[in-house]
């Protein structure tokens, strides 16, 4: 049985756009995907220009940051997954280099070297690894006999492991975290036996601990302890935790109104434009704005999981399964802060926070799964 | 071939070049993608849940905290009450102040601001020094710390013209307390200061919530209850920062009450005027009501300096000083009243029957106590000769003549009328601070010196000397009594009500007696051997009085003051008492010039200015009693 067999098996929903070439498809993008993505960007921009206290400077130059991210999305398309297969190894080699090169060059403030500064632009290339390292695991696994064997695991562990650990050195434990979860979902996805993540389980149960007390820096370890009972510092970092939820459960179920939230419009929110923004949102539009948007955010991962289970050859159903699910984690690791049932880690809400960084990584990510979804099908 | 090939396969499992089983791959990858779906879509449920528990769960609780937060209780202070005399002429007032304040958040270099600001309107050392005391004091961020108050309508439009480019300037309208006569009126009225830490301990802390000020000082420390008015309350929404962002409810506060004095501003500035240079103090009362006309005490001190917060140099300039500007002589001076009680005690003779008014001596100069060898000496060498009657022992001021009276009704008496005419007791005047004065007797001896009365005593107390002490403004009381004709009033500086109340109590002596000692006060001023007939010139009207000299025993010698100085301040304190006119008597007054010698001469004049403006204001006897005119 060929893959083609396989895929008129699966397609119902998209045959449509199978069925004849559409304009879109010569553009390489999924119209669903990118009607989904246009409406979450446009109710992100209505929730900033309230989270930034009518602020026309953020909504222009979040705008800007939405268009690059358009064009870096649609530029990405372009490229055949056959390309980015072969070349997959590139961006993570060149990822780690900068990742050593943090250690010795960084710029940083408060304690963290995150940044490399090129020529006065500075970047973080932690971001790029957001990618590289799904990217890497899926052209590695992706031509491997699957469910992959004890030696494939262990190259695939030692690839996922490297850039947590180089970013951990920083410290930015919450990027480490993610880097890692979205290398260990290829692997996941690849089908990594259930021994295996039965031992993971186990090894977890054994390094948790040891990493409470060797690796967690004393700030780590507060928002940890904050996360459980924050008035036990309520002007340090409990603040942030008392503020969201207040924000949010004065909020009740249908919200204060836009602009009207007084939480975040008399600044007792921080962060209110940025890692913080879902607070603004659950507290002028309540619980059914919130329960809209997780809808929203659910169809965008339903079009994408659509995208996989069509994709032409494992190393795309790989890749874009684990952007698929890394977009998840953002969103889950997020709202789960905000609602102070996670401790605090730098995690935006994806396409509605504030930030061009993380707009240009996620879109990077959609544009792979573009790619994906309108690649050809290949001649085994 | 079969065989081998599949030990080929189990060979290449190990192999990175295994053959790829496509569908199985697949497969594989579909289960675990959806089992990862199904995780998805368990974890959304967690999150719409814990947001449900936040929003819909718990809601009534963070409804709460949130209006907590941003909703803040304001006080609205109210406007304090003003101050009138009996014309309505203002004392006491509340002036806008524009106050130049720098909110130091919003300053991006706050030393630059502050030269910027000095290079346009000025500001001092002491001032930028006070700014920054206060700028590390806790305090709410924004909150904008005064740097230069009452600022002049110029600088105001310097400040606005370069507003722009000066970052957290900011010029705030505050009431004041003003107080238009500042010197004049300093010890009567008082003034108010910034509430201190102990006052703070002691006050109803909602009733001051807003309000920076309270008396410290005369009746507007006596009247706070009723000058301060009740507190409103504003309820504003505020950021984060604490800074207002809205208006949400107001309750607006209540002015304080304002007063009405008997006071005339006038009369009290011929005091202010009249006293000058000199140490003393001058009470002016209207018999009829017992309100207070006018009551100065000298040196005074300007009272306007203490609303704005006064420097500590100026203040202990005020507080060392010798000649005690903060001191109110009126209330609490306690002087010797010496022969200004002569009329008192003629009176207390005639009406207990010591004496009748056919009583003579002859006065050799000189008084002595049977069995003693002590001389008690007349102010007089040589005495005043014969045939004093009492008329004459009060004309001309004659000791030996109160002497002998004095010994013959004994202490008992004395004390007895001396009190009912107000010494020694508190006159009960609306003031917060007021000395009693010593009206001495047995008992009074007893208890403060534990010692036996000498007949030795009577002899000083007739003449007002030895224990007896009275402030200014009991020998204002008691002298009206004399001129009412025993009607016992307390002085009083605010008008109650428009009608005048009847007297709380009434010295009983005849007409004849009251006549009597009407007369011998008026021959005082009138007679050519009267002891102030030096200030009847010219008065169109009759006025009654009684000189006195108060002998000076507080001042040490061993204090370091220059030999001229000492010598100033040793000499008698000067008295006068009087009232007019004598046919309807309505106005009561009291003079004492500290050092001032004589009576006759320091402190008559000064009575007699007084009490020819009264008559003049005041022609006809109902523009007093009705008030105003």
């Amino acid at each position: 049985m060929g893959q083609s067999d396989f895929v008129r098996h699966m397609g119902s929903g998209g045959s449509a756009i199978y069925g004849a070439p559409s304009q879109w498809q010569k553009l390489h993008m999924d119209f669903p995907l990118l009607v989904l993505l246009v409406l979450l960007a446009g109710v992100g921009l209505f929730v900033l220009y309230s989270a930034s206290g009518q602020s026309a400077h953020y909504v222009n130059r979040q705008l800007v940051y939405y268009c690059v991210g358009l064009v870096v999305m649609l530029v990405t398309a372009q490229i055949p997954p056959r390309f980015l297969e072969r070349w997959g190894a590139l961006p993570y080699l060149g990822g780690v280099l900068l990742l050593v090169g943090v250690i010795f060059f960084g710029v940083g403030a408060k304690g963290a070297q995150r940044w490399l500064e090129i020529g006065g632009f500075r970047f973080q290339p932690s971001e790029i690894l957001k990618i590289a390292v799904p990217l890497m695991l899926a052209q590695y696994l992706g031509k491997r006999a699957l469910p992959p064997n004890f030696k494939h695991v262990f190259f695939a562990l030692v690839f996922i492991g490297i850039p947590p650990v180089l970013v951990v050195l920083q410290p930015d434990l919450g990027t480490a975290i993610l880097i890692g979860i979205s290398g260990f979902f290829v692997l996941f996805l690849a089908g990594l036996p259930k021994r295996y993540l039965g031992f993971a389980g186990l090894a977890a149960t054994v390094v948790l601990p040891l990493m409470w007390f060797y690796v967690l820096h004393d700030y780590q370890k507060q928002r940890i302890l904050t996360m459980f009972n924050p008035e036990a510092d309520k002007l340090g970092s409990g603040w942030n935790i008392i503020q969201s939820t207040i924000a949010i459960g004065s909020g009740g179920i249908h919200g204060k109104g836009w602009m009207q939230g007084t939480q975040s419009q008399l600044d007792f929110l921080p962060e209110s434009h940025t890692d913080f923004i879902i607070a603004v949102f659950a507290e002028e539009f309540g619980l059914v704005g919130v329960t809209l948007l997780v809808g929203l955010f659910l169809l965008i991962i339903i079009r994408c999981v659509i995208i996989c289970l069509r994709a032409q050859s494992m190393f795309g159903r790989l890749l874009a399964g684990s952007i698929t699910l890394t977009f998840f984690v953002y969103i889950f690791v997020n709202m789960g802060m905000v609602s102070g049932i996670l401790p605090v880690v730098g995690v935006p809400l994806p396409l509605v926070s504030y930030g061009g960084t993380s707009i240009v990584t996620l879109m990077l990510g959609f544009g792979m799964l573009m790619s994906i979804s309108t690649e050809r099908k290949r001649s085994v | 071939m079969k065989q081998g090939c599949l030990q080929l396969q189990s060979f290449s499992m190990n192999d990175d070049h295994a053959l790829k089983n496509p569908l199985l791959e697949a497969r594989l990858f579909v289960a675990r993608l959806f089992f990862a779906l199904l995780v998805v879509v368990l974890l959304s449920g967690v999150l719409v849940w814990r947001y449900y528990h936040l929003q819909v769960a718990r809601h009534e609780g963070f409804v709460t905290l949130s209006d907590r937060n941003r909703v803040l209780v304001e006080p609205a202070p109210p406007t304090r009450g003003l101050i009138f005399d009996r014309n309505g002429v203002l004392l006491a007032d509340n002036r806008p102040s524009f106050n130049l304040s720098v909110v130091a958040e919003r300053a991006n270099d706050l030393e630059a601001l502050l030269d910027e600001v000095e290079g346009l309107i000025g500001i001092s050392d002491t001032q930028r020094e006070r700014f920054y005391k206060q700028l590390k004091r806790r305090r709410r961020p924004y909150e904008p710390v005064p740097l230069r108050l009452d600022l002049s309508e110029r600088e105001q439009g310097i400040l606005a013209v370069n507003e722009y480019h000066l970052p957290g300037v900011e010029v705030t309208v505050q009431l004041l307390r003003n107080y238009p006569f500042g010197k004049e009126l300093a010890h009567v009225l008082g003034y108010v200061g910034r509430i201190n830490d102990q006052e703070i301990q002691e006050l109803e802390a909602v009733r001051y919530s807003g309000t920076l000020v309270l008396g410290k000082t005369g009746l507007e420390k006596y009247y706070e209850g009723e000058l301060l008015g009740e507190v409103g309350y504003q309820t504003v929404e505020t950021n984060a920062r604490g800074r207002v962002m809205r208006h949400l409810e107001r309750i607006d506060p209540v002015p304080g009450k304002d007063l009405h004095l008997y006071l005339d501003s006038r009369l009290q500035h011929v005091i202010y005027e009249a006293l000058g240079e000199e140490r003393g103090a001058v009470v002016a009362i209207e018999i009829a009501s017992g309100g207070v006309l006018a009551m100065g005490s000298a040196p005074t001190f300007d009272t306007n300096e203490f609303v704005t917060g006064i420097s500590f140099d100026n203040y202990d300039a005020l507080l060392n000083s010798p000649d005690r500007p903060l001191f109110d002589r009126v209330l609490q001076g306690q002087y010797p009243p010496g022969s200004t009680v002569k009329p008192l005690y003629g009176l207390a003779a005639l009406e207990s029957g010591t004496i009748n008014s056919d009583h003579r001596i002859y006065d050799p100069g000189f008084y002595q106590l049977k069995n003693e060898e002590r001389k008690y000496r007349d102010w007089k060498k040589g005495g005043h000769g014969s045939k004093i009657y009492l008329r004459d022992a009060i004309v001309q001021s004659c000791d030996t003549f109160f002497y002998d009276v004095g010994v013959r009704m004994t202490i008992d008496k004395l004390s007895l009328y001396g009190t009912r005419f107000g010494l020694g007791r508190k006159t009960g005047i609306d003031m917060p601070t007021e000395r009693a004065g010593i009206m001495p007797s047995r008992a009074w001896k007893r208890g403060a010196k534990g010692l036996a009365w000498y007949p030795g005593d009577t002899v000083n107390t007739s003449i007002g000397q030895g224990f007896t002490l009275a402030t200014p403004m009991q020998l204002a009381v008691a002298t009206a009594r004399m001129a009412s004709r025993g009607e016992m009033r307390s002085p009083q500086l605010v008008r109650k009500q428009h009608a005048v109340s009847p007297p709380a109590g009434r010295i009983q002596a005849s007409d004849s007696n009251w006549n009597y000692i009407h007369q011998a006060m008026q021959d005082v001023v009138h007679n050519r051997r009267g002891t102030a007939q030096g200030i009847n010139r010219g008065l169109n009207y009759h006025m009654a009085g009684k000189t006195g000299t108060a002998q000076v025993i507080g001042m040490k010698q061993d204090e370091e003051y220059d030999v001229e100085m000492v010598a100033k301040r040793n000499r008698d304190h000067a008295l006068f008492i009087a009232f007019a006119p004598v046919e309807n008597p309505r106005i009561a007054v009291s003079v004492i010039i500290e050092n001032g010698e004589h009576g006759s001469t320091a402190a008559a004049p000064v009575a007699r200015k007084v009490i020819d403006a009264f008559m003049e204001y005041y022609p006809e006897p109902e523009g007093v009693a009705d008030g105003s005119e």
